[in-house]
């Protein structure tokens, strides 16, 4: 079993005729936080949504946990049970209230008992401070909460690794950080994980490492110190420049 | 399965002319009927838009009344019971003199059915449309009527050319009630070629064929004028929905 | 014209009743086996493997450009056809409402289930849910809350069609009042009581949708 939980290389996809993907490789050790930037349209959500094999891809292969993705006859079901991922607009399940949000998958894909998975839901609401959200129903939480709420969701499967595609992106920027916090919690106690976004402060505090991502390739995969005070590739200076103004 | 198979069947005489006879009828009702559906509907359309509250009870009973009694029944309350509630001289040429009664009837009835149907398309076309327009048209010193006439039901019939094509194939296929008061349209024609040959199979099938020639030739025909009347800019009803 | 006679009514009401139960039992079956047929033949058309796509929209197409009397008529001849022995026109007319009822609910499944955000099926799926978990857990329970209206509706417009086996001789509520009518020589009076019944049920049941409907889901 190779050391990394997840593991892209030479990843390429096509939509149709676009080449959305170009040869991408991605390596993400235990315990690692990686976060993918760029401009938008250069394949980021793509590439994070074929780690767990949402997007199919032509060429190239991705290993989670040395189990092949685009295999077909890997258990993707079972893959996927393994991963959290957080997506951009929350796809909290509207006609489900919060805490069923939370145990749906728990008991259906692990089985569990509803008690078992309701306590194992309490102590996540508790984690990401929703303790007594547990009643209401997505359209009734701002968008910051429904997404802490996204996030309760996926750790409720005790995954190996989390996936974030651009878990901020959709919210007004006074809840942005109450996200953030969360997300930089789960770092800092150790967990595996990806994340797509734009917040290059967040990047900064948390990262191991970031990715460069742009017209579908990975132009840079650099330590976050370096990544940040030298910059190799041209597009990513001007990239970080534009970003950092604001 | 016991089936003895004979296509032969359709083309023979008479069984060849009764079909080609009943396809005519369903086309001439179904036109007959379109012709009413088009004309009342609209005008019962836009009474369910109109700015007086009356006018638009009034709209809303005649599509409740239509839409909530099966159409069969009311083809029979169009034969049976009109004649007999009307003064006795219009009931005595209702039931004696009118030239073929079942053909008339089934337009008079069809007619007024689909015109609730087409009703509610014409009302969602208008309202498709933003509060704006009719705004915009009053202000530049349109009256009621020519704001109507001149914006509205142009850009609203445009709407919903899509919805009216399939308002026209329900037509046709309701047209086939008419068979219960005797008119030998498609489906009764199909009916008693099998009732006298027994190849059930063989005259079903046709019916069904010509049912599909009948769809296909109108929609593409909805198609051309839909490509004909479109508006630069416009793809569809969402894209006005919104401004 | 003599007078109403109201009498006439009065005395074929219990047959008129056992044609009401037929006419219900007939919408019961029709909408319940043409929502389950349905429901298959919307995921059908959703799939992504084109052979089930096209089978189920040739289906859909077919069934949606004929008659329903047509279709009654041709379930009448093929029904006792293909099981080698005579069954009864109910029979015929139960198979004949599924499968015609199926090709409109199952468009009305196919609309709400496109109404349901795409990012919902790959949340569910992305926490390790089978394909037909996810359809089963997450979008159709959204599905069927957005198209109740319309599948209610649809209901009511099958429970008018339903007077359509007037053709196979069957006993519904308006066959039963057409023989009433031809034996007691009171055909004023029957169709009009059956328009008023017909009406006052359909009319009611649309608006019981129209303000159950009304609060949209939260």
């Amino acid at each position: 079993m190779s050391a990394a939980v997840i593991l892209a290389e030479g990843v390429e996809k096509w939509f149709g005729a676009a080449h959305v993907l170009k040869g991408c490789s991605l390596s993400v050790s235990r315990g690692e936080v990686v976060v993918i930037c760029g401009p938008s349209g250069s394949g980021k959500s793509t590439f994070i949504k074929c780690m767990n094999g949402l997007e199919p891809f032509q060429r190239g292969r991705i290993l989670v946990e040395g189990v092949s993705v685009g295999e077909p006859a890997t258990d993707l079901p079972k893959l996927r049970a393994r991963i959290g991922m957080v997506f951009q607009h929350f796809e909290l399940y509207p006609h489900k209230s919060v805490i069923e949000n939370i145990t749906l998958a728990p008991m259906h894909v692990l089985k569990r008992s509803r008690g078992e998975a309701e306590d194992g839901a309490r102590a996540l609401l508790r984690r990401v401070g929703l303790a007594d959200k547990d009643r209401a129903f997505p359209s009734e939480l701002s968008g910051g909460q429904q997404q802490r709420v996204a996030i309760a969701r996926a750790l409720a499967m005790e995954p190996v690794a989390m996936l974030f595609d651009e878990p901020t992106s959709a919210l007004d920027p006074e809840m942005i950080s109450e996200v953030l916090d969360v997300i930089g919690q789960l770092a800092a106690e150790g967990m595996t994980m990806v994340v797509v976004t734009h917040e290059m402060g967040f990047a900064r505090a948390a990262a191991d490492r970031v990715a460069f991502m742009d017209a579908g390739r990975v132009l840079e995969d650099r330590p976050t110190a370096e990544f940040f005070e030298n910059p190799e590739a041209g597009r990513s200076k001007m990239f970080l420049s534009k970003i950092l103004r604001h | 399965m016991q089936y003895n198979w004979n296509w032969g069947v359709l083309f023979q005489e008479p069984y060849y002319g009764w079909l080609l006879s009943g396809l005519r009828w369903t086309v001439l009702v179904t036109l007959g009927a379109w012709t009413i559906a088009l004309m009342l509907g609209t005008a019962v359309g836009i009474a369910r838009t109109w700015p007086n509250r009356a006018v638009r009870t009034l709209g809303a009973a005649y599509v409740e009344i239509f839409r909530n009694v099966p159409v069969l029944l009311q083809l029979f309350l169009w034969f049976y019971v009109l004649p007999e509630l009307v003064p006795d001289g219009l009931g005595r040429w209702l039931k004696r003199d009118l030239p073929l009664p079942e053909f008339w009837t089934a337009v008079l009835c069809l007619g007024f059915y689909a015109a609730s149907r087409v009703a509610e398309q014409v009302r969602s076309g208008i309202e498709a449309l933003s509060r704006g327009q009719l705004q915009a048209a009053l202000a530049s010193g349109l009256t009621l009527p020519q704001a109507y006439r001149l914006v509205l039901l142009p850009i609203g019939f445009r709407l919903i050319v899509p919805p009216l094509t399939s308002e026209f194939l329900s037509i046709v296929r309701t047209s086939s009630v008419a068979l219960t008061i005797g008119l030998l349209e498609l489906t009764a024609q199909s009916r008693q070629i099998e009732n006298y040959t027994f190849q059930g199979f063989e005259s079903f099938a046709a019916a069904t064929a010509l049912y599909f020639g009948i769809a296909l030739a109108a929609t593409l025909l909805m198609h051309l004028i839909e490509r004909r009347t479109a508006i630069a800019g416009m793809v569809g009803k969402g894209s006005l929905g919104g401004v | 014209m003599t007078g109403f006679d109201w009498g006439v009514i009065v005395r074929a009401l219990p047959f008129l009743w056992d044609g009401m139960k037929v006419s219900l039992m007939l919408t019961g079956a029709g909408v319940l086996g043409g929502v389950l047929l349905g429901t298959v033949l919307a995921i059908m058309r959703l799939s992504p493997y084109r052979a089930l796509s096209v089978a189920a929209a040739a289906y859909v197409t077919t069934f949606r450009s004929l008659p329903l009397i047509l279709i009654l008529f041709w379930f009448y001849f093929l029904v006792p056809l293909a099981l080698g022995r005579p069954v009864g026109a109910f029979a015929s007319a139960v198979i004949a409402f599924i499968l015609f009822e199926a090709a409109y609910f199952g468009e009305i499944i196919r609309a709400g289930i496109s109404s349901v955000r795409r990012g919902q099926l790959l949340a569910a799926k992305a926490s390790g849910m089978t394909h037909l978990q996810a359809l089963r857990l997450v979008v159709l329970p959204q599905a069927f809350r957005a198209m109740t209206p319309v599948m209610l509706t649809q209901s009511i417009v099958m429970f008018q069609d339903t007077s359509l086996v007037y053709v196979i001789t069957l006993r519904d509520f308006m066959t039963v009042a057409s023989i009433v009518a031809g034996r007691d020589g009171r055909v004023v009076e029957l169709y009009t009581f059956a328009a008023v019944v017909y009406f006052v049920i359909c009319f009611s049941a649309s608006l019981a949708v129209r303000s159950l409907c009304r609060p949209a889901i939260a």
